[in-house]
């Protein structure tokens, strides 16, 4: 794992004493909240509303068992004994005291994190495969690279002040567990005909109010000219984007106004000029990364004792077969600790969880841990004879849920119970559908599903590439919510279409229940998933489901 | 014809925590909307709004809210104004937790 070196922690610890001087600043009166806002939001720091929420980096979702102590310890001291886990793998606290928060960065720093470019219009946290650099599908483990990219963007002169917000996500895999094309930059590893390791470039993908797939602006980019392009990139954008309207400020708008031709021709003449400023040091400095990043010392030993406990605990076996994903390693596993227990928030982890993660991460993860952009935890490298163990240690905390790509283990914003931008709430939606379908039975039934909740059109919650997306919005004071069908957020990345009127709050779980009712009947076979049975038949008899009387009618 | 004015409420988040907090007609910040003024005249609402902007040492983000008057004091007409005069749903954290609730 990267570890600091003397400039990173000089610059880290530079930024946590300015700020406590401006907190300072704020508070004796002598800055306004107008002044203030843009120097705590370049520091991760938001208003939201009941409290302050500090909003920390993961960088690619790595973390070792030492930072993740110490976000136990910020929890206890400073917060409510919590914090949740978001979609860009990053860490949120909800309830942190202004006042405080220097002291939080302070502790941060200690630990080699910071939550700096976690808010404005700046790059902001790469994202990357959760399962880096333990994933049999692997091509290359691509954190070195991510690693360099944070290094690259972090204070970037020219990028401090873009048109909006630029998101870059990256996989190494050909299994896209990044959702890269919905990135404002997606990177996809990939071999050149030489077999030489490359890059897919996609650009001009998100979320949001105007949702668009990336386009391939570069099938193929040479390792070494990766920084440069993406330089490249961000600086015609820099240029090009819009700056008059904030709805169309984002990259996919410039791509879509310009088009993929045009903008892929100013992109490539600007690095040409870019390409020769960067004189082979980013190389230099890459090969330093690479060489933190080497794997741990995987154990050669024989897999006693998981097949004997798989056949004596059915429940063990049922949390082996949704939790776990092959390792490059023989003889080991991706451990994919679920953070959605029927009916808790998704992504929340106690302190005392977060304790025994970095603890059961030293003991069998080689001290290892990930976040990933689903909102759970992940244990990348144990070995099969460890996992009984594992297993029992983590139903002490409530951590053993097997509900691994299953139908409650949903991604969801914080919402309206938090969020200042949310038009409606997402995680009381989200434990209601998660304890309905256990309390009902069908989960096991049901398979593999994914289902994703926004509380606003912002699409935190990723709902338009969730199988089934659910979105929150404020329907004439009332709290209503749009259910969107067919999305997909790997390789085969597409957008839900909305099927029709949306849905009152409490009717959100019997319409879900409908729908996956028909799905039920509908499939060929039980290995048959939703969104293959979806794509198979189209949208139609799912609607009929959603909407009963109206198909009724149109029988009629 | 005027529109009529809906009555309205002063609220902010408190400088230090975060809290939502409400303007009273004796120039306090209450942590409950019970005890805001209730503001029935649209002049007035102004002047109140410009009064809660000049106390940048204690509150962040005033603003003139929708209010209606009940057995108890105001209370809020939004969901969104409900949420915040009790905190989030998955917690009794915020006012919940400080028995305000």
């Amino acid at each position: 794992m990267y570890k600091y070196a003397d400039f990173d922690e000089a610059f880290v610890r530079t930024r946590a004493a300015q700020f406590r001087s401006q907190v300072e600043r704020r508070i004796d009166g002598s800055l306004t909240e107008d002044e203030f806002r843009p120097l705590r939001l370049m520091n991760g720091l938001y208003l939201q509303l009941h409290a302050y929420m500090l909003r920390i980096a993961i960088p690619y979702g790595t973390l070792s068992s030492r930072q993740l102590r110490q976000l136990a310890m910020i929890a206890d001291r400073w917060d409510k004994g919590y914090g949740h886990f978001t979609t860009r793998q990053n860490i949120q606290f909800n309830w942190p005291k202004l006042s405080d928060v220097p002291d939080i960065l302070d502790a941060l720093a200690s630990v080699h994190m910071h939550s700096i470019q976690t808010s404005g219009n700046t790059i902001r946290n790469v994202t990357a495969d959760h399962f880096a650099g333990a994933a049999a599908d692997e091509i290359e483990d691509p954190r070195p690279v991510a690693e360099l990219i944070r290094q690259w963007s972090t204070d970037h002169p020219e990028f401090q002040f873009l048109p909006r917000k630029f998101k870059i996500g990256i996989t190494g895999s050909p299994n896209d567990r990044a959702v890269t094309r919905a990135h404002d930059i997606g990177l996809r590893m990939v071999r050149g005909g030489s077999g030489a390791v490359g890059f897919e470039v996609i650009v001009g993908g998100g979320l949001g109010r105007t949702p668009m797939i990336g386009q391939v602006i570069r099938p193929f980019l040479k390792k070494e000219d990766l920084l440069p392009y993406l330089e490249a990139i961000v600086s015609t954008y820099n240029v090009m984007g819009r700056r008059d309207n904030k709805f169309k400020a984002r990259i996919k708008i410039t791509v879509f106004e310009n088009g993929i031709e045009a903008f892929r021709d100013a992109v490539e003449a600007r690095f040409e000029q870019v390409r020769r400023e960067f004189g082979g040091t980013d190389q230099k400095v890459l090969a330093e990364i690479e060489g933190q990043f080497a794997p741990p010392a995987f154990r050669t030993a024989p897999v006693t004792g998981y097949d004997e406990a798989r056949a004596a605990d059915p429940a063990f076996r049922s949390w082996t077969d949704t939790n776990l994903t092959a390792h490059r390693a023989p003889g080991h596993a991706i451990v994919t600790v679920s953070l959605k227990a029927h009916g808790t928030t998704p992504g929340d982890a106690t302190s005392a969880q977060m304790r025994l993660l970095a603890d059961l991460a030293d003991r069998y993860s080689h001290g290892e841990l990930r976040i990933s952009h689903e909102q759970n935890v992940i244990l990348p490298h144990v070995h099969r004879s460890d996992l009984p163990a594992l297993y029992v240690a983590l139903k002490t905390e409530g951590l053993a849920t097997a509900n691994v790509g299953l139908i409650s283990d949903i991604i969801a914003c914080p919402g309206m119970d938090y969020c200042s931008l949310a038009t409606a709430r997402s995680i009381p939606i989200a434990q209601g559908i998660a304890t309905h379908f256990k309390a009902i039975g069908l989960e096991q039934e049901i398979g593999r599903l994914k289902i994703k909740i926004s509380g606003c059109i912002n699409a935190c919650g990723h709902h338009h590439v969730g199988h089934i997306g659910i979105l929150g919005l404020d329907r004439a004071g009332v709290e209503n919510y749009q259910i969107t069908l067919g999305g997909d957020h790997t390789e085969r990345a597409a957008i839900g279409d909305k099927v029709g009127p949306g849905f009152a709050y409490d009717q959100v779980v019997p319409a879900i229940e409908r729908l996956l009712r028909a799905y039920l009947a509908l499939r060929d076979h039980p290995a048959e998933t939703f969104i293959d049975a979806f794509r198979r038949l189209g949208p139609d008899p799912f609607k009929a489901a959603l909407y009963p009387e109206e198909a009724a009618r149109d029988a009629a | 014809m005027a529109r009529q004015f809906t009555p309205k409420v002063v609220t902010a988040n408190a400088l230090l925590e975060g809290d939502a907090v409400y303007l009273t007609a004796d120039n306090r910040w209450s942590r409950l909307h019970q005890e805001a003024e209730l503001i029935e005249d649209e002049a007035h609402a102004q002047l109140r709004l410009l009064h809660a902007e000049g106390q940048r040492q204690v509150v962040v983000g005033a603003y003139l809210a929708d209010a209606r008057r009940g057995p108890r004091g105001p209370e809020p007409i939004h969901f969104r104004e409900v949420f915040r005069t009790r905190g989030p749903s998955n917690y009794a954290h915020g006012k919940q937790e400080l028995r305000h609730v």
